[in-house]
Parts: C-alpha cells; structure tokens; sequence
C-alpha cells in the first residue's frame, strides 16, 4: 500500500510540475500576480510529493519487501541497513527519483529563499525549474519505475553489487547529484533572465550562491569518487580519466568558470553573455552526463543500440533542454549589453583568461570522452582515448591556470599593472622557491618537473595566505588588527582564499603521489618479511572471516618503523555470497608524508600470497585540499550579501567591494 | 626532448604513473627493460576491460599481453616497433592514446582550437570596442538639463539594475 502510494505521490508531482510549468510563465508574461503566485507553493507541493515518493521507496527497502521488483533486484535482506538505505539510489530507478528528489529540493529552496527575487524572475525561474522536473518524472513514470510489483512474491532479493557496499561510494551519488542538479537552477535563472532580456549584477549575485552550493557539492562528490577508487581498485589510483569521471568533471569545470565570471558581471556588469552561455552549458554538461552513465552508451554503443528506449528518453530531453536554451541564447543574447569597460591587464581580464583556459580544459575533456562514441557511430573505427591522451592535452592547459591563480585576486578592477601584482605574492613566490628546491634536494629519482609540480602547490596554497595576510594588513598594521580585520572581511573573500588553499593542496598530493609512488609486488608467505620505504613489514597469518552478507581471508601484516611497532595492517580478499562477487580490500596506514597501502592479490603456492605494497606519498592531500575547497564554498555562503541580495542594497555593497 | 617535457607535464597533471596489476613472475630481470615495458603498458588498453590499461588490469588477457611486450623487448624490438606489433595484431583500439592521423584530427586539435579561437575573438572584440567607445562628444548645456529632465539625476541614482 505505501508503495502504491509512492507510486501515486510521483504521478501526482508529475501533474503538480507540469502546472508550475506553465501557469508561472504564463502570468509573467502577462503580468498577472495571481498566476505568478502559484509558483511556490506549486514547487513546495511538489518537494513535498517527490519526498513521499522517496519515503515510500525507502521504506520498501528497508523493510525488505522483495514484492517490490526495484527492491528484490538490488538488495538482501541480509545486507546492514545503512546499505538497505543507500541501496535505495544504487541502481538505475532509484537514482533517477534521487535526482528529482534534489531538483525539487532546489527548486523548493530558490521558492523559500528568493524572497527578494522580483517576482517575474522567480516565477520564471521556478517555471523553467519545473519543466526540467516534468522531463525527468516523466521519464521515470514511463521508462524507469522503481514501485513496480513482482508477482510471485520472491523469497530474497539478489543483493546489492557489492563495491556499492562502501561508506564512500554510498554517499558519492547523492553528492554528485546535488551538484549536477544544483546547475540547474543556474540555468533556470539564465533562461528565466533570457527571456526577460536582462541580465545585471543583481542577477549575478542571486546566481551566485546557487551556483557555489552546486560547486561545492560537485566537488565533495567527485573526490569521494575518487577516494573510493583509491582504496578499493587495490592499487592506489585515484584518477582514471574514465568516461564516467570525465562525465562528473566537465559539468565541474565549466561550474568553476561560471562561478568566476559571475563575479564580473555582478562587479562590473561585464562578460554578462558569456556568463549567461556558461550557466546554460554547465547544466547542459551535467545532463549530458546523465546521459551517459543512464544510457548506458558508455558500455557499448551496441548495448545503448539493443535497449535504446531509456537512452533516447534522455536524449530527448538533452536535445529539448540544451538545443531550446541555446537557441534562446542565440535570439535574445545579442539584446543583452556590454557593461563595463576594462583592460586587458585587470581582475576581469585575469578572469577572462581564467574562464578561457578553463573552457579549453572542459574542452578537451568533451572531446576525449565523447569522440570515441562519435567516431563509432559515424566510420565504425574504434578507438581507445585514455590517461595517455588527457596527459599531454589537459596537462598544458591547467598548468598555466594554476600558475595565475595567486596572480588574479592580487589585480585590481578595470586597469592593472601586472609586474606590482606579481611582486605583492615575493613572500608565496619564496615559499615555492624553497619547496622546489628541497623537493628537488630530497626526490633526487622521479621526474624532472615533479619539484617544480610541489613548487606550484605551494605558489597556491601561499599565495592564498599572502592574499589575505595582505587584506588583512598583517605585514603593516600588526597581528591584533589584522585578526580583528580577517572577522571583517566578507566571507565570500575568505570563501575564495580557501578554496584556492585547497586547490594546492590538491596539487601537492597529485604530484607527489605521482611522482614518487614506491611499489613493491612480490610473494609472502606467513612469517616472512620484506623491507619497504623505511619500514619492516611481516607477514603474520592469513585467517577466513565470515561477515553479514560475505567471508573474506584476512591478512595480518605487522608494520614496524624505528624499531617500534606502527600498526598492523588486516587487508582482505572477499567473496560476496549472493553474487560470488570477489572485492579486495586494502590495508592503509597513513604516516604523516603518506599511507602505506597493502593489499592481498592470489593464492601463490601452498602459503603463498601475491602482495603489492604502495607507498603513496602526500596523497590524502588531495581529498583534504577537495575538503578545504568544500568549506571554501560553504563559507562564502555565509556571506551575507548573498542573503541581502536586493539590487539598492546589492549595489551599495558591489561598489563598496570596488572601492576596497 | 618536446616529447619529455609533455610527459613530465603530464605526471604532473595527474595521472600516468606506475600502477600495477602485474605479477611477481612476469618482471624481467634487467631493470631497464622493465621499465620500458611498465611504461608500455600504460599506453596499451586491456581489451577486454572498460577503460583500463594493461598495466593496471588483472584480466588474463591483459596479462597476456604484458608478456607478450616483454618477449618482444627482450628480442631487441624499440618502443616503436613493440607498439607497431601490438597495433598490428589488435588493432588501433588498444592504443590509449590514439595516432595523430586525420580520423583522429578532431580529437587532437580542439582543445588548443578552442584556446586559439578564443583568445582571438577576446583579442578582436576589444579592438572593436576600443573603436566603438571613444568617448561621445560632451552635452551642450541645454542637452545636459533636458537629460537630467528625462532620467533624473544620475548622482542621486535609484539604484535600480
């Protein structure tokens, strides 16, 4: 019965959507309020509807009611409840009602939080907001229903895929989702602003702090991706230019230009086009994203070809949604006006190179993941575009980026002169200098550039401090008045020093763990031991385990250093019972300059064990830098301009910040 | 050298170091010569697999043909040459990093395309908006109250965007 009532909550958010639609859109136009009214409680309606849903499905899950074909398909009763739970968007129906579910939520938020939105631009926002949510339910409602029933009733489910079964990659979706999903109310704010034919700073600053909530999250998911994969593909890589990552890391980059040129248009009321297009085709990447991991095009395009009824379902609403807004954009955007002026050398012009190098590296990433498919479908030639590829085309592009990004908050507005930028970051500039050159002193094998890599980690990560030691006043004025300062400063300005504070300290981790990995592959028996980047490392025992839903061999391998005893490390193979799935988990000690990571291969022998150990140096740094980025973001939402918004007030505040 | 110095660029950006799936007995004695092949073998797609290198895989495909690359090595063939051989036998899909060639133009070229075109379009759109705002001739007197008339004074401002 709460299924059925699931079932029926969904139909009805689908009707509720449907009038949001239009009802809004068509008051705004004529400039009825009565018609533009409904427009929050229509979208507050709808949340409520596409959460009962939700509930339903989630109760169906943890009840274990295998009646429920989505339910038997994806989990067993014998699974913990946390993975009865995240089963819930662990496979294809259940993810797509959590994407609506976060699109309602969105939208929800913009209806309850843009109280001060003129209320054309609200209506029309949430309008568009809910044509993408119609799409999307329709889509489930005819293609992908979770509620459907089984009949006979079967005794247990087939369980969910075990390496779903993992804190990391449980919670990775609704992340990724909440940033995917979270573009889409910067596009429904660009469409909304396209057909009004205005686009100004009050504008940008309402887009803004959407677009930094969708940032944030984006970010958080992909990196919890990319842990996961650390961890558990049993060797340490954390990165595999996979068409699934790249389906995550376009929408990513193009979110990372739009967040920065936005800052333009609400300071200086220029880039205004630009930044309209970019919050069309970042919403635009993350549906083309859904695309492919929903599809199943990624597969094969065969497999995409024998099943094709989901694929071109979501095709058809990219096609709608991506080639509607754009040719929106192609009509009204020519009405939109430049605003202000600037040279070439100026925080906007830092900016534009910034948003241009950014497109070149979302550029190369489309390119790399979708001519494959392309080429396919149109000669039939296959071909693989892997790491190799992305190495020697994104890799140029990203280091000069990173290069710039002390540099550009160091500019002033309007006109700069580059050389006294420059020379305000000597403190961070010394600071690389240094870590170069002891990274250079102490990594005498590895590649040549990796000193320089840990150079420009350390350029960001100082250069950031630099920055705010300068806003601050900490080298003129005193410690006391510059903390008394740093409360001061708006929190958007603190937002940003982390989030580039982060980004080198994702950089340090990316170089050194690439550069100076250590692997050791070889055959133990119990009782042998092999010495390992500073460390002794016994093989103790070998012991079989059964857990709740698997049985598993664990490892013993005790870890000594200096003469001491640091851990002991229990990595795993295991088996899954309801699948037979082997996974293998791994062993990580994290020492300060990084984790020894140890995992169980084969059988070798009678005793034997095939055993890699890593040593993977700094390499945490890339998820504390993701984590730091994250509470970048989640700072500068604090900012209470964000919640002030209103255009008198917005540009007191916007002239304000030129002035400082 | 060029070629080195992308490399190294690309260790940096991220991610084409050594990772394994490989096994005990497959390492060739001569330090060297494994390292060629280890560096092989992350150019070279494990067929059978999504997406992954014959380096980082464990299929017995993949191990196949790490072995092969090593017989081959150890016979005196160059990089070129083993790559050539594998390319022959399994064709153009098993390289991770396609041949620059005319299908794969499209591949290559964009990302520093869209670069060159944009830094063009930026480099032009200012030169024609330098032209476009020189700055307008200044209001005679009267002109300048009639405006004040029209749009209220500019110094007060209402703020509205």
């Amino acid at each position: 019965m709460i299924v059925e009532t699931g079932h029926f909550a969904l139909l009805l958010a689908f009707a509720v959507a449907l009038y949001q639609a239009i009802v809004p859109l068509v008051g705004a136009q004529r400039g009825d309020e009565r018609l533009t009214a409904v427009a929050v409680p229509a979208a507050l309606t709808q949340l409520g509807l596409i959460a009962l849903a939700f509930a339903a499905l989630t109760y169906a899950y943890v009840t274990s009611d295998f009646s429920v074909e989505n339910v038997w398909a994806n989990s067993h009763s014998a699974k913990p409840l946390l993975y009865k739970v995240t089963g819930v968007w662990g496979n294809h129906e259940g993810s797509m009602l959590l994407w609506v579910f976060i699109l309602a939520l969105f939208g929800a938020c913009v209806a309850v939080f843009g109280g001060n939105l003129p209320p054309g631009l609200k209506a029309r926002t949430l309008s568009v907001q809910a044509m993408i949510g119609s799409a999307f339910l329709l889509f489930i409602l005819l293609t992908s229903n979770p509620f459907a029933r089984l009949d006979p009733v079967p005794v247990d489910g087939q369980g969910l895929n075990p390496i779903l079964q993992d804190p990391a990659l449980a919670f990775h979706p609704p992340f990724l989702y909440a940033g995917y999903v979270g573009l889409s109310v910067a596009f429904s704010f660009a469409v909304a602003a396209l057909i009004e034919g205005r686009v100004d700073a009050a504008w940008a600053r309402w887009v803004r702090p959407w677009t930094v909530a969708a940032w944030m999250c984006l970010t958080l998911g992909i990196a919890m991706g990319s842990w996961w994969a650390y961890y558990e593909l049993g060797w340490g890589g954390f990165w595999l230019w996979d068409p699934v990552e790249n389906a995550s890391f376009m929408p990513w980059l193009v979110a990372t230009a739009l967040l920065h040129s936005a800052i333009v248009v609400e300071k200086r009321n220029a880039l205004k086009v630009w930044t309209v297009l970019l919050a069309i085709l970042a919403f635009s990447l993350s549906l083309l994203g859904t695309f492919l991991v929903r599809s199943g095009v990624l597969t094969s395009v065969h497999a995409f070809a024998v099943d094709p009824e989901r694929g071109v379902f979501i095709l058809a609403i990219l096609c709608v949604f991506i080639g509607g807004a754009l040719a929106l954009f192609a009509w009204r955007a020519p009405m939109l006006k430049g605003g202000g002026l600037f040279q070439p050398v100026s925080r906007e012009g830092a900016l534009v190179v910034n948003n241009l190098l950014l497109a070149a590296c979302a550029a190369t990433v489309f390119v790399g993941t979708l001519y494959p498919l392309a080429l396919e479908v149109v000669t039939g030639d296959k071909i693989s575009v892997g790491a190799p590829y992305f190495n020697l085309t994104f890799g140029p592009l990203i280091l000069p980026l990173l290069l710039l990004v002390p540099i550009g908050p160091m500019m002033s507005w309007k006109r700069a002169r580059a050389w006294p930028a420059v020379q305000r970051l000597w403190g961070a500039g010394v600071v690389a200098l240094v870590a170069g050159v002891v990274a250079f002193a102490i990594a005498r094998d590895g590649p040549v550039l990796a000193p320089f890599g840990m150079a420009l980690g350390l350029w960001l990560i100082a250069g950031a401090l630099n920055e705010l030691a300068l806003r601050t006043g900490l080298f003129g004025k005193g410690v006391r008045t510059a903390l008394r300062r740093l409360f001061g400063l708006p929190r958007a300005a603190i937002g940003m020093t982390l989030a580039h504070m982060g980004l080198g300290f994702a950089v340090l981790g990316i170089v050194a763990t690439t550069a100076w990995r250590q692997e050791l592959v070889t055959v133990m028996t119990p009782g042998e031991s092999v010495d390992f980047a500073g460390t002794a490392i016994t093989f103790v025992s070998e012991t079989p385990r059964t857990g709740a839903n698997y049985r598993d061999d664990v490892g013993r391998f005790r870890v000594v250093a200096d003469n001491r005893e640091v851990t002991v490390l229990t990595p795993s193979k295991r088996v899954y019972l309801p699948s037979r799935q082997p996974t293998s988990e791994v062993g990580i000690y994290p020492f300060w300059s990084g984790d020894l990571y140890l995992a169980m291969g084969d059988r070798e022998g009678d005793a034997g064990r095939v055993v890699r150990i890593y040593f993977h140096p700094l390499v945490p740094f890339i998820w504390i830098g993701a984590a730091i980025m994250f509470a970048g973001g989640a700072i500068s939402l604090t900012d209470r301009r964000y919640r002030v918004g209103a255009p008198r007030r917005a540009r007191a505040a916007a002239a304000e910040g030129a002035g400082a | 050298m060029m070629a080195r110095l992308l490399a190294v660029l690309a260790l940096l950006a991220g991610l084409s170091g050594p990772a394994t799936a490989y096994q005990p007995d497959e390492v060739l004695d001569d330090p060297a010569l494994e390292a060629r092949a280890r560096e092989l073998s992350t150019e070279l797609r494990c067929l059978v697999c999504q997406n992954q290198s014959i380096d980082d895989s464990d299929a017995p495909l993949a191990r196949d043909l790490r072995i092969l690359i090593r017989e081959r090595l150890q016979e005196g063939d160059t990089d070129g040459e083993v790559i050539d051989f594998v390319v022959a036998r399994y064709g153009e899909f098993v390289l991770l990093r396609p041949r620059f060639a005319p299908h794969t133009w499209l591949l290559w070229l964009p990302p520093f395309a869209v670069l060159a075109i944009g830094g063009i379009v930026i480099l032009r759109r200012r030169g024609a908006r330098n032209g476009a705002n020189r700055p307008d001739a200044p209001l005679a007197p009267a002109e300048e109250a009639r405006l004040k008339d029209l749009i209220g004074d500019p110094d007060k401002g209402d703020g509205q965007t």
